[in-house]
């Protein structure tokens, strides 16, 4: 197989340098090596249309091809007004790609060398330099503003009812940890970690006592959520590209990520008419052999079920109390209320005040 | 031409302003015809012409090294579920139970990146070309220091040895990534390739660092130093301006990156915590605590984003050049071109946290870096509509050269605008580390660049080797390469909005990037199409070389210095006496000249009937 691969190509090479050999001859034959500008000059000119009529048709239509399935659909308040940005920007600069590659092909084309004519000496305008230096300056400083307020809006600090959860990273998935009915999330020490105790509770925190932690993220449709998320071995980044979220998660260095969730995973279903489909979130800095596999899927749910989803859940101490054994004789400390539910009725108040 | 070179006398009669070197003409002409042993001659050879083939002739192969890691890397994410049985024979144990190892598909990717960035588009383009062209267009015997340029390819050369070696480790060369973030780089209990590999890679990487210093002293000296009689530093073609500030870029950003790599060998090597904190891998916690990974690609970035321009720069000059040249015409807007230079090249050190937007950085300074990113968006469109009024009403001859300048501008529009997109912190919260950004820098910096590379090995071969390159093979490689990345990095985009992650082994496990398999098929087949068709180039080269037509001294009736010597210039450069310079290196198609070119050695005493009013005075 290999063999034979080798042969083809070297038959390949030969055939190739012979007809390189013929072409050099007839080209000495026929005088046109000596010629300086032949009518390769003009082939080439035309082939620069050519390309881009055809080249342009060819993009214009992969892209339209394409665009339905370019788009991942959007589940995020935050989502929908990036995506705008998004396409406003690429709509600004898909202007001045057109009209800067028509321009380069079709001078190419027309200004081909002509025996006889001679080329404008035209060096310098700085009325029309400073024009198209300002243009872009005021296009670049429109742009900066609409980034730059989104950008603030996005990256400002989270609304104070917002549902709290940790995503942590590790070579090669996702833990989930939520903070249960004080809605506070426990101590944890990169120290006190193994095998059970993944994320390193340190229990003599009461505040950790209630903390759950769950194989997949649920949140609440239409209310803000506040990924807390950590590392503890490499880099790693959140990226939940439905709800146009992205974070490193650092090791040493916990970092945040807020939004709002919009459609739940059922009306998405319907939306999209395929019952299989999930939230899906990935691991987008290379960290290693699993790096392609890191992902977690995330359930959005009506407020109501989020709280049952809740309620369904048992505690880390509840369900591990070795753990909590071991903590406690290290530490020589009593806890008094050995197992913490993570009870649902904080949870509710938080989702509807009214409660 | 001979006619238009000055006489010895004219030179000699002009000692005064910038003549440092007229001693060491006198010196040269004694010595130009000593023989010298071949092993000086062609190997440890301290003229600037040989060391710049040097550095070509390393780059080349470099590049077809990077380019087939591409290849097998694109035939996995083409077709993820094929075997790869056959690749067995060349990749050995990587190959198991007929898949691709994942660890080493990072290995791939990471050394591809590592050898395009650094091996052929920082040493095989600046230094070739840096290396070819400064003392050829200023008008100098040699560089400043003969001795410091041979030792800088020989650096370049050991730091080679020492990456190409990673590659056949039994761990495999570094995974990490060309940026190679800790922690992954850091622990070899992450990755394999963390081992020895990056120990490899970072050794080698402070030699490249020290090859690219002593290269840039030496480019910075030879331009300011060096230049010829009246070759003020507005009369310097726009190729020297480029390599110029590029050299300055690199003297001030690759020290920083050593720092880094320096850091990061003490976190490997003798426990320290720079960028150690918090880590619990491979059942164990590690003692380290209070480092930070972010605060390496603060200092990685702060090299890696001038690297960038460092690229790109030396490719925007010779670009200028070569345009100028096959329009006939002068280049549009010279003053503005060097401004504009000047200005990406103090923009590129204050940009770099743009690629750190969603690291977990206060969002503040997210902002900051955005206004700043965007800014360099204007000397870059300067650029780009110059160029085009170059071409404007000129008389363009499509040699092979011109078509690849036409190229680049095309390719650098295509690339630099969605820059506009990923330099905008709100929107990178969504495109970061997906193929968007792959294509965009492929677009921008690889692909360009590299057509600045074929632009300047296809101008200046005559004054290399003295031999033409074949102009129809070159047309063939111009057309296929061009078609190629274009079917290549157009369609990478649309992976890209749709937010697939980069250096992903495959995407099967995911329902959210299932949808382009057929596209990234396609993508890949443009890319090996375009990596074979490389291959013409090669033979064109190698043939030209030894087979090609002879040339003539000024081949392409161009203006600037290094035309004005023999057709294989021998060390020294010029025979006799350096020529002196008059005029700024873009007089084409001047009204009234009998030629559309006057050189820039031609004084306007001589040139009357062409000459502007202002020009008048200095007849």
């Amino acid at each position: 197989m290999i063999a034979l691969g080798i042969f083809l190509l070297l038959l390949l090479l030969v055939v190739f340098g012979l007809l390189f050999r013929i072409q050099i001859l007839t080209s000495i034959f026929s005088g046109s090596s000596t010629r300086e500008i032949g009518t390769s000059n003009r082939v080439n000119a035309i082939l620069m249309l050519v390309f881009l009529v055809l080249g342009g048709a060819w993009f214009a239509y992969s892209f339209a091809d394409n665009f339905g399935k370019m788009n991942p659909p959007i589940a995020s308040v935050h989502g929908h007004e990036m995506e705008r940005l998004f396409w406003i920007t690429m709509i600004i600069i898909g202007i001045v790609f057109v009209l800067t590659q028509v321009l380069l092909f079709f001078y190419s084309y027309k200004y081909q060398h002509q025996e006889g004519r001679r080329a404008f000496f035209f060096s310098h305008n700085n009325k029309i330099e400073i024009i198209w230096t300002i243009i872009p300056a005021i296009v670049m400083a429109g742009l900066v503003f609409a980034g730059w307020k989104e950008w603030t809006k996005i990256t400002g600090p989270a609304p104070k009812d917002s549902v709290v959860l940790e995503v942590m990273g590790k070579q090669f998935n996702w833990l989930v940890r939520y903070p249960g009915r004080d809605l506070k999330l426990g101590v944890v020490n990169y120290r006190l970690i193994d095998a059970t105790n993944e994320f390193g509770f340190d229990l003599n925190d009461k505040s950790g006592l209630d903390d759950f932690v769950a194989g997949e993220i649920h949140v609440p449709k239409g209310h803000p959520v506040l990924l807390k998320i950590r590392s503890r071995d490499v880099l790693h980044a959140v990226y939940m590209p439905h709800f146009r979220v992205q974070m490193y998660a650092v090791p040493g260095m916990p970092t945040k990520f807020w939004f709002t969730p919009t459609v739940t995973t059922d009306e998405m279903r319907a939306k999209l008419g395929n019952p299989k489909f999930n939230y899906e979130l990935a691991c987008n800095q290379i960290c290693g052999r699993g790096h392609f596999a890191m992902k977690l899927n995330i359930v959005v749910d009506e407020p109501d079920d989020y709280v049952a989803w809740v309620a369904a859940q048992k505690s880390f101490s509840e369900q591990n109390p070795d753990v909590l054994a071991k903590l406690k004789q290290k530490s020589g400390d009593v806890v008094e209320k050995e197992v913490v539910p993570a009870a649902t009725a904080a949870v509710g108040a938080q989702l509807n005040p009214a409660l | 031409m001979a006619a238009n070179i000055p006489t010895n006398s004219q030179v000699q009669g002009g000692i005064g302003a910038a003549v440092p070197h007229t001693g060491h003409d006198e010196h040269h002409d004694e010595h130009d015809h000593h023989d010298q042993h071949w092993l000086f001659k062609y190997v440890f050879s301290q003229d600037h012409k040989v060391i710049a083939k040097q550095f070509l002739i390393t780059g080349i192969f470099w590049a077809i090294l990077g380019g087939t890691l591409s290849s097998l890397f694109r035939l996995q994410l083409g077709w993820p579920e094929s075997t790869m049985e056959w690749l067995t024979p060349f990749l050995g144990k990587w190959i198991e139970a007929g898949k691709l190892n994942p660890e080493f598909y990072l290995a791939l990717v990471t050394m591809h990146g590592t050898i395009m960035v650094f091996f052929v588009l920082t040493a095989g383009l600046s230094g070739t070309f840096s290396n070819f062209l400064i003392p050829l267009q200023v008008g100098a015997r040699d560089m400043a220091s003969g001795f410091m340029n041979m030792l800088s390819y020989w650096f370049f050369f050991l730091s080679s040895v020492i990456m190409f070696t990673s590659l056949f480790l039994e761990t495999g060369p570094a995974s990490a990534g060309w940026t190679i973030y800790p922690p992954l780089s850091a622990l070899p209990q992450a990755i394999p390739g963390s081992g020895m590999g990056m120990t490899l890679w970072l050794v080698s990487m402070a030699l490249f660092i020290v090859s690219q210093l002593l290269g840039g002293v030496n480019y910075i000296t030879t331009v300011i130093n060096l230049r010829t009689r009246g070759m003020s530093m507005s009369k310097l073609p726009l190729t020297i301006w480029a390599f110029f500030l590029t050299a300055i870029l690199g003297l001030l950003s690759f020290p920083v990156l050593f720092s880094a790599a320096l850091l990061l060998i003490f976190d490997r090597s003798f426990g320290t915590s720079f960028f150690l904190s918090d880590i619990y891998i491979a059942g164990q916690a590690l003692p380290n605590v209070g480092g930070s990974p972010i605060l390496f690609q603060h200092l990685f970035w702060f090299l890696g984003h001038p690297e960038v321009y460092i690229v790109i720069m030396p490719a925007m000059g010779m670009v200028s050049e070569i345009l100028a040249t096959n329009s006939r015409k002068p280049i549009f807007g010279y003053r503005a071109m060097i401004g504009s230079l000047m200005g990406i090249s103090l923009l590129s050190f204050v940009v770099w946290a743009h690629h750190m937007f969603i690291t977990g950085m206060n969002p503040f300074l997210g902002s900051v870096f955005m206004f700043l990113t965007l800014i360099i968006a204007v000397p870059s469109a300067v650029k780009t509509f110059n160029w085009l009024a170059t071409l404007w009403r000129g008389n363009i001859r499509f040699t092979t050269a011109m078509m690849f300048s036409i190229g680049f501008v095309s390719l650098f529009i295509s690339g630099g605008l969605t820059g506009i997109i990923l330099g905008n912190a709100a929107l990178d919260i969504q495109m970061h580390n997906t193929y968007f950004v792959v294509a965009h820098f492929h677009l921008v910096m690889g692909s360009s660049a590299f057509f600045g590379l074929f632009a300047g090995v296809y101008h200046w071969f005559p004054k290399m080797f003295g031999r033409m390159m074949d102009e129809k093979l070159g047309y063939i490689h111009f057309w296929l390469t061009f078609l190629g990345v274009y079917l290549v990095f157009l369609p990478m985009h649309y992976v890209g909005i749709a937010g697939f992650p980069r250096r992903y082994y495959a995407w099967t496990g995911f329902d959210t990037f299932s949808q382009f398999a057929d596209l990234n098929k396609f993508i890949s087949v443009a890319a090996i199409l375009a990596f074979f068709a490389q291959f013409v180039f090669i033979i064109n080269f190698f043939y030209s070389i030894f087979r090609g037509r002879r040339a003539t001294e000024n081949p392409w009736n161009s203006t600037t210095l290094e035309w004005t010597t023999p057709v294989v210039p021998g060390h020294g450069n010029w025979p006799g006496a350096i020529p002196a310079v008059y005029r700024w290196p873009y007089d084409y198609s001047k009204p009234g000249a009998e030629q559309d070119f006057i050189p820039q050695n031609v004084p306007y005493s001589q040139t009357q009937s062409s000459n502007l009013p202002y020009e008048r005075e200095m007849e």
